[in-house]
């Protein structure tokens, strides 16, 4: 673990460092969610570290059970009864908000400085409220107008943005397309204009068109406002419509992290070359490859790389569990073929 | 329609049309699921379905299996009529596979596996003991389930998405069916299972020389997997072509819309804003005149396309496409086979 956070810091600087247009607005440290079970606990998000510039998106992506969607959840602290640990650090322009309160992170944080897009966003409506007054909501709750008509008119500009015509402020969730829904869900994170949004799995529930026009959306709204997004999907080709940079997980912990142009040409650690052998291509045709048996279970991980047992280049050293490593050109991989090629460069 | 001599299985016309009753008596409407489609398939044939939700897909794989009856039209297997009252149901069962979307929802969770593969060889009359369990051993063994004695009593619970649905894969063919009707089979999977799946179903098609009705929403998979695609939108076949023709020249604008959605993992998707038609797809209940896709559509006819349906214009053999842009080509066409027959 301290290998880790060394390593995530040191990044940090480097990143900083190197010249980067804009500076690490959101920094992860080593953040542990574990839930209890009846069987032990799982440990759901296992020490995973990284750093977000401001105006960037990163892709987190990962197979169903990796842990992506209760890292995002981790992040805005919306968490169920049965945790077992939660500890860490969340660095958000520079101070630690996991010091905060719940009530204070209530107040000053969720929803003010980070907000979150839900999956499944047309069950995230409220069906018997008006969608103006759910997108106007936080900005009543956390005093930021004067009055409901000035809520309102703000609630309006975002929906301007998005694309949604006015009269549907005036309507309710279950009157609304699932696009229309998915849009009114991105409103409801966007008005506030929060220095991080948290996106799960905007479109997986959409059809192909209407997930189209929604990335389409949110590239708009990544440029206008330079908003930094966390987008968390299953879809790595999707994923490359607003990517940044690119995190993969497997099994509770950051794998691989890097920028979408290297990430994209070529993949660092073996799990994440074989994710993207697995994706099929509509313009190049290329062989077809799939990963072979099934992520460890959580509740007992196994001590060495989590990906070992399925890992075609394993060898001896992967008994133990590889440092996250950082390679000159920025990317970081956690596997001991690629902290050798480090080695073997810096020689 | 292609030569119906060595067809496996022709579909002509079909509406399947379910009837909204309220109020008592008082008739509402038909949403009309699936509302005139016709295709023919040959033995040993992959095709794919492709379409977004809601446009019919699910329907017509329920319609071809008898699972609904058609409202009109006909569906006729190995010159067996399976559409209405006359059809034997049982038989033509046993001779075409089901593979369902969500694995999960499609095994009995009171089931051991040996229990659910054996089902439907004791409904179809295989008496012995010995060879029933001789063949659900090779079913689970062709579906990569090894060593078979490690699942044979397992309940569907205990194994990952993967392993359920190669569990629903083999049930689907261990009656060694001539037809197998794939609905969506690996959209709840993950990337890296996906492809296996597929694999694993493209092996049985070719080592038994199995009809494929591949029903997906996920053009990409398509390639790598069938010969022919069928899209369908608004309840209609719209474009069918073979799949290269189809990948390398999509005629219907809603078809070129939905190849231009599709992302490559590719770091540059995110510099540019796409060209999607927006809206959504129409109503079922109430659609349209016209062409379906024409309230969408940026290449519109003012006058023609929202009056009246477009027929299906043969752009080159076997590559139809229903869309009023093809009239002239399809005009000239015909003038041309004249002159040479003239």
């Amino acid at each position: 673990m301290m290998a880790v956070n060394a390593n995530s810091n040191a990044n940090a600087k480097t990143n900083a460092g190197a010249g980067t247009d804009a500076y690490a607005i959101f920094r992860l440290e080593n953040l542990q969610l574990y839930f209890n079970t009846r069987i032990g606990p799982v440990q759901a998000v296992d020490g995973v570290s990284f750093s977000l510039a401001s105006g960037r998106t990163l892709a987190l992506v990962g197979e169903s059970g990796c842990g992506k969607s209760s890292l995002g959840r981790a992040i805005l602290r919306l968490l169920p009864r049965n945790v077992h640990t939660y500890k860490g650090s969340i660095f958000l322009n520079g101070t630690d908000v996991m010091t905060y309160s719940n009530e204070r992170f209530r107040r000053q944080v969720r929803w003010v400085r980070m907000a979150l897009v839900p999956q499944a966003a047309m069950n995230a409506l409220n069906p018997v409220v008006k969608v103006e007054d759910q997108v106007a909501e936080p900005l009543l709750v956390h005093q930021r107008v004067k009055n409901k008509a000035e809520a309102y008119s703000r609630a309006y500009e975002i929906f301007k943005v998005l694309g949604l015509p006015q009269d549907f402020l005036n309507r309710y969730a279950f009157e609304l397309s699932g696009g229309m829904r998915q849009r009114a869900a991105i409103a409801m994170a966007l008005v506030m204009h929060p220095e991080l949004i948290v996106l799960d799995e905007p479109t997986s529930a959409l059809d192909l068109l209407t997930q189209s026009n929604i990335m389409n959306v949110l590239k708009k709204v990544k440029w206008e406002f330079k908003s930094t997004f966390i987008l968390i999907t299953h879809d790595i080709a999707t994923a490359s419509e607003l990517a940044d940079d690119v995190a993969v997980m497997y099994a509770g912990q950051l794998v691989e992290k890097a920028d979408a142009r290297l990430f994209y040409d070529d993949p660092l650690h073996p799990y994440s070359r074989k994710l993207m052998a697995s994706v099929p291509t509509l313009r190049k045709d290329k062989k077809l490859e799939f990963i072979p048996g099934q992520p460890p279970s959580l509740i007992n991980p196994p001590k060495g790389c989590r990906f070992a047992d399925r890992c075609e280049l394993r060898h001896e050293r992967c008994a133990a569990e590889p440092p996250m490593v950082t390679l000159p050109d920025g990317r970081q991989a956690k596997c001991w073929l690629v902290e050798q090629k480090a080695r073997e460069q810096h020689a | 329609m292609p030569e119906k001599a060595d067809a496996l299985l022709t579909v002509e016309n079909v509406h399947t049309w379910f009837e909204l009753r309220r109020f008592g008596f008082l008739r509402v409407g038909f949403v009309r699921a699936v509302d005139g489609v016709s295709f023919s398939l040959k033995h040993g044939e992959a095709v794919a379905v492709v379409g977004e939700s809601g446009c019919g897909k699910s329907t017509l794989a329920k319609t071809v299996l008898g699972l609904y009856r058609p409202t009109q039209g006909t569906v006729v297997f190995d010159g067996q009529r399976i559409d209405g009252e006359t059809g034997n149901l049982k038989k033509y069962h046993s001779q075409v596979g089901y593979v369902q979307q969500d694995p999960y929802g499609a095994l009995p969770p009171f089931m051991t596996i040996y229990r659910i593969l054996d089902e439907p060889l004791r409904i179809n009359g295989v008496r012995k003991r010995a060879e029933r369990e001789k063949r659900i051993k090779e079913a689970l063994s062709e579906v990569k389930l090894t060593p078979v004695e490690d699942f044979l009593y397992k309940y569907p619970h205990m194994l990952s998405g993967g392993q359920q649905q190669r569990v629903v894969l083999a049930r689907a063919k261990i009656l060694e069916p001539k037809l197998i009707v794939a609905d969506e089979p690996v959209s709840m999977l993950d990337a890296s299972v996906r492809v296996e799946i597929l694999q694993l179903l493209q092996r049985l098609q070719r080592s038994y020389n199995l009809a494929v009705i591949y029903i997906t929403h996920d053009l990409s998979t398509v390639r790598y997997f069938s010969e022919r695609i069928f899209v369908m939108y608004g309840a209609k076949i719209i474009e069918e072509a073979p799949t290269a023709t189809l990948l390398e020249n999509p005629s219907h604008p809603y078809t070129q819309a939905l190849l231009t959605a599709i992302s490559d993992p590719d770091a540059k998707n995110a510099d540019h804003i796409k060209e999607v038609p927006p809206g959504e797809p129409p109503s079922l209940l109430n659609p349209p005149p016209g062409c379906r896709f024409c309230p969408r559509c940026g290449q519109a006819i003012a006058g023609l396309c929202e009056k009246e349906m477009p027929p299906a214009f043969e752009l080159a053999p076997g590559h139809r496409v229903s869309c009023w842009l093809y009239r002239q080509a399809a005009v000239k066409e015909k003038e041309e086979e004249k002159e040479k027959a003239g």
